[in-house]
């Protein structure tokens, strides 16, 4: 079971954002409140205003490999006061998958946002510096959606010259 | 300089266009600076890494300079990225966990455990006392060699060599003790899901006793070099501050975010194996410079010490794996003396623990580096849907950039060294 506090804060969503949230679930002691990925932004704005979430532990990214609302994405926010948990999830389609940046909610944002969109490539609309973060800007895939091959593409990545000679 | 100025002189011989985004981010970051109007040429770019044997691994920093002051920087991760995370994908959760041990070189045992727990609670695995306790021991061993590689790289970054030997001589007795008790000295896979691999072996026992009987006393010894040692103090104090404001909005964690007075441990936050019934202080500083940094880590090295000493008395004997096939391996006297054995080894080897479909969920430990989360989400099969890292380093690598902003040059070197940045986690 989710902590009472949690059970809280998830019907205080629910209450102020009423048809946006699509729903919730629960496994482990984990909530996770899924939402409509128009008003993500004004939720995570405001629990960190209203419900003291000030710290943004990580962003997840993940490939449902179906038909519609293929992509998801996940912050995971800690409330250092009250000492919990909280998931809010959205849901993005395979077309232009694009969400508002949260740089300007949490610093902290700014290079998971770089790291879902050079995985996945979800775009950030405002994101101050949208660069991917591991893989070179040459390289032209993301690499963890399910149809990138797990052995990758052969001649994908510019390597350096290890042969003096042939400069 | 503007963007054309910069890439007019740079000739990328390959990966051009990371070369020059990468460069093109530095104008951006605050505001564009024209570098051909600066009549005493005191401002420069200069780039240091990723080959650079003070930046802890390859990871590279590209500055620009006022004089000897850093203007603005950017950091540039990613060269060893290996994609663990794919890797996972296209594994078991028991074949994954050898990859974990690669991730945080330096503490390989905290990473295994963090592997093993989320599994279990995302399949709903009770782990005996015993094995929990063992856990314990080999987590905080890991911490404390960790803390020791981080001492000694540190103040030789300071300029302080002989310190460097001293660290890894301990560091080596830390090894023996993972021979004797894992198996392995270094990248030890020892967890196992549902439990650990072997039990504690009367040998190892009594090294880890004689280690945490000895060890306080070079604690001691070192604190009285290097607490009040001028040249120590004077290249760290003030130096790398960050505010606790600026430590929460970058989402930092570990030593780094307690040495500016927020006492954020998931030891504490959410307690995990046995943690609730130790005793133990979370050492917090105020300052946030690196020389609270220091402070806060030699601190937790005596604490590692107290929670090991805790863990073997309270250590009783019993199983060390869970006795039920679906979740756990097998012990190897079953394996070779009955058929039943033999098919459940393999069954576990081929399809593994298998989470309930559809579920997911997040658990994180407190790593050496501060705290360290898997976030899995299962299919139902016996390999992960998703599994997520949060990785310390790279959320304090994040804070390094805004660190950096406004030091002096040479500090450079100290401030990586004081956040304590892995390159194996923080490239995943």
């Amino acid at each position: 079971m989710a902590k009472e506090s949690i059970l809280a804060v998830s019907k205080a969503i629910s209450e102020k954002f009423g048809e946006a949230v699509t729903g919730t679930a629960e496994h482990a002691g984990d909530h996770i409140v899924i939402v409509d990925k128009s008003t993500v932004h004004d939720i995570l704005k405001f629990l960190k205003e209203e419900h003291h979430f000030i710290y943004l532990s990580d962003i997840v990214a993940a490939d449902r490999f179906t038909e519609d609302d293929r992509f998801e994405v996940i912050y995971n926010l800690m409330s250092l006061r009250d000492q919990h948990r909280i998931f809010i999830k959205t849901r993005l389609p395979e077309e232009n998958p694009e969400l508002p940046t949260a740089c300007d909610i949490w610093k902290a944002a700014n290079w998971n946002e770089r790291e879902a969109f050079d995985m996945f490539g979800i775009q950030f609309i405002g994101h101050p510096d949208p660069r991917r973060i591991f893989l070179p800007e040459d390289f032209k895939y993301h690499p963890l959606r399910k149809e990138f091959p797990l052995l990758g593409v052969p001649g994908s990545l510019d390597l350096p010259n290890t042969n003096p000679d042939a400069e | 300089m503007s963007t054309d100025a910069i890439s007019a002189k740079l000739k990328p011989k390959f990966q051009k266009e990371h070369q020059l985004a990468y460069y093109k981010a530095l104008e951006d970051k605050h505001t564009t600076i024209d570098v051909d109007q600066d009549p005493l040429g005191t401002r420069m770019i200069l780039n240091m890494g990723p080959q650079h044997p003070a930046t802890h691994g390859v990871l590279r920093v590209l500055t620009e300079l006022n004089g000897e002051r850093i203007v603005k920087n950017k950091l540039d991760i990613g060269y060893l990225h290996r994609g663990v995370e794919k890797i996972a994908e296209n594994k078991t959760y028991q074949e994954f966990m050898p990859y974990t041990d690669r991730m945080d070189y330096l503490s390989p045992y905290s990473n295994n455990v963090a592997l093993c727990t989320a599994v279990e609670k995302i399949a709903g695995i009770e782990v005996p006392e015993r094995a929990q306790y063992i856990r314990m021991v080999g987590a905080e061993l890991a911490r404390i060699s960790s803390h020791l590689l981080w001492l000694g790289t540190m103040v030789m970054d300071a300029g302080a060599i002989s310190f460097f030997i001293w660290t890894f001589r301990e560091r080596e007795r830390i090894y023996d003790i993972f021979d004797d008790f894992a198996g392995h000295r270094f990248t030890v896979s020892h967890s196992r899901i549902g439990g650990v691999a072997s039990d504690l072996t009367p040998e190892a026992l009594e090294k880890i006793r004689a280690f945490i009987a000895q060890f306080p006393n070079e604690i001691r010894d070192w604190k009285k070099l290097l607490n009040r040692n001028r040249i120590f103090v004077d290249r760290n104090k003030d130096v790398g501050t960050i505010s606790y404001e600026d430590a929460i909005a970058l989402g930092m964690s570990g030593a780094n975010i307690r040495a500016t007075g927020i006492s954020y441990d998931i030891r504490r936050v959410e307690p995990y194996l046995k943690y609730a019934e130790m005793e133990f202080e979370v050492p917090t500083r105020l300052e946030g410079d690196n020389l609270a940094r220091y402070f806060v880590r030699m601190e937790e090295m005596s604490e590692s010490v107290k929670i090991i000493e805790q863990c073997l008395a309270k250590m009783e004997k019993g199983p060390i794996r869970v006795d039920n096939a679906k979740k756990s391996y097998p012990s190897k006297d079953e394996v070779y003396y009955s058929m039943e054995g033999l098919i459940h080894d393999f069954m576990m080897t081929d399809t593994g623990v298998c989470p309930p479909a559809g579920v997911e969920c997040y658990h994180a430990i407190e790593a050496p580096k501060g705290e360290l989360g898997y976030y899995i989400q299962s299919d139902g099969t016996g390999h992960p849907w998703r599994l997520k890292v949060k990785s310390p380093s790279f959320s304090n690598l994040q804070g390094l950039e805004n660190i950096l902003d406004g030091q002096m040059l040479a500090d450079t070197v100290v401030v990586i060294g004081g956040i304590d940045p892995v390159m194996g986690e923080a490239d995943k």
